[in-house]
């Protein structure tokens, strides 16, 4: 594999995490608990459709076989996506969604000020960008964590369950292939594994301010880094993917 | 080809007051939006920056900066989105900071926030009756680049543009 097919993967990797959790978010439009929610959630999805929109730009570009974002987010199928498992995790109740929000903030805040150091420029400029986004995010589900968590008996419960629920899906997370290895050496994107104790440490923090219990380690879910994912993102695509593919030439 | 009686200079002050569609009283110049333009023997290119990754006002700056030129009488502009450096709040001027206040809409208060993570909201003043005495409702307004805030003074809600 070269040095450009690597980064073409690894930017659909990047692009595809954005693109699913962003088609997630949106599943709240319009019945979010409050309204100042609903316009909460709506806004962090739009932040990470763009983010997803110019990962999978760069990633057409770097392949230069002439496919478009639009050909790569629509016209791929389940088993050539490499978004995480746990971000096309169904939304459940609101403290699920917002569990399944900070796992995936505190991962990608330690990533993407990782990728603001990288030595291919487009990678660190798109990173530099997309972090004054995420820490807002995570800013925003961290508190509430915190509010839920030390909330109701109810509250406390839901955030628990949820959390322990999504932990099998965190392993995943750092995972590395023969992609990383090659953009590793040219010092382009971070080694996960160094990452993991910063991610333990600020979800640790959180979990003590919202009196939560830190889930035990068991099994651990995988299979997206060879496009291998759980039985719901046939469904995303079936929902998002449906009008390209019935209508190849619609325009707006 | 592109007709030598307009300037750069004038070209870009002409597209650089393409007003903001969710903040009329801000242009593109005025919010940093307008990076740079290139004048080239056959084509203008007109070079633009995102504030957030998601704006959905991109494509309406694109139509506007294509008639607004064509007004101007030139024909071939080609835009060219640009991420780097990253757009930051920091780029409004102070004139246009105050336009903002005018229309209703806190101004961003000094650069990014740092502790951003467990540290308290930044005060900020009602844009209306300038009192200190308010609240932050939620992170994120009606725009991304704006979050909700409260003012206990005025019992208004308002308005402030998020520092990023």
């Amino acid at each position: 594999m070269t040095v450009n097919e690597a980064l073409f993967n690894y930017s659909l990797r990047l692009g595809d995490n954005s693109l699913i959790l962003s088609h997630r978010l949106s599943e709240w439009t319009g019945k979010a608990p409050i309204l100042e929610e609903d316009l909460a959630i709506t806004n962090i999805a739009l932040d990470k459709l763009g983010q997803a929109r110019f990962l999978l730009q760069y990633a057409a570009q770097l392949e230069g076989k002439g496919r478009s974002e639009d050909d790569l987010a629509y016209k791929r199928s389940e088993r050539e996506f490499y978004n995480s498992l746990l971000v096309e995790q169904p939304n459940g109740d609101f403290a699920f969604t917002m569990a399944r929000q900070l796992l995936n903030d505190v991962f990608d805040f330690f990533l993407y000020e990782e990728l603001t150091k990288s030595t291919n420029e487009p990678l660190a400029s798109l990173a530099a960008k997309s972090l004054k986004e995420i820490k807002y995010h995570l800013r925003h589900c961290s508190e509430w964590i915190i509010r839920l968590g030390d909330g109701t008996e109810e509250s406390h419960n839901r955030i628990q369950n949820s959390m322990n629920e999504l932990w099998a899906y965190t392993g995943e997370l750092f995972e590395m292939n023969e992609i990383d290895s090659i953009l590793i050496k040219e010092n382009m994107v971070p080694d996960l594994s160094k990452l993991k104790p910063k991610w333990n440490n600020m979800l640790c923090e959180i979990f003590e301010k919202a009196t939560l219990k830190k889930p035990e380690e068991g099994f651990m879910h995988t299979g997206s880094r060879k496009g291998v994912h759980s039985e719901y993102l046939g469904f995303i695509l079936a929902e998002m993917q449906y009008l390209p593919r019935a209508y190849p030439s619609a325009t707006w | 080809m592109v007709k030598k009686t307009i300037t750069k200079e004038e070209l870009f002050n002409i597209i650089a007051q393409i007003p903001d569609p969710e903040i009329p009283a801000l242009s593109i110049g005025d919010l940093g939006v307008l990076r740079n333009i290139e004048m080239h023997q056959d084509k203008v290119v007109v070079v633009i920056t995102p504030t957030y990754s998601g704006c959905p006002a991109m494509k309406f700056f694109e139509q506007e900066i294509l008639s607004v030129a064509k007004e101007a009488g030139v024909n071939y502009v080609e835009i060219k989105t640009i991420y780097s450096p990253a757009w930051t709040t920091d780029w409004i001027s102070d004139a246009a900071k105050m336009k903002l206040k005018e229309y209703g809409i806190a101004p961003p208060q000094g650069t990014s926030d740092k502790s951003f993570l467990f540290g308290q909201p930044k005060k900020i003043n009602c844009p209306k009756c300038h009192s200190e005495n308010t609240e932050l409702k939620s992170q994120f307004g009606s725009t991304s680049c704006k979050a909700l805030y409260f003012c206990k003074q005025c019992t208004e809600p308002f308005e402030y543009f998020k520092c990023i």
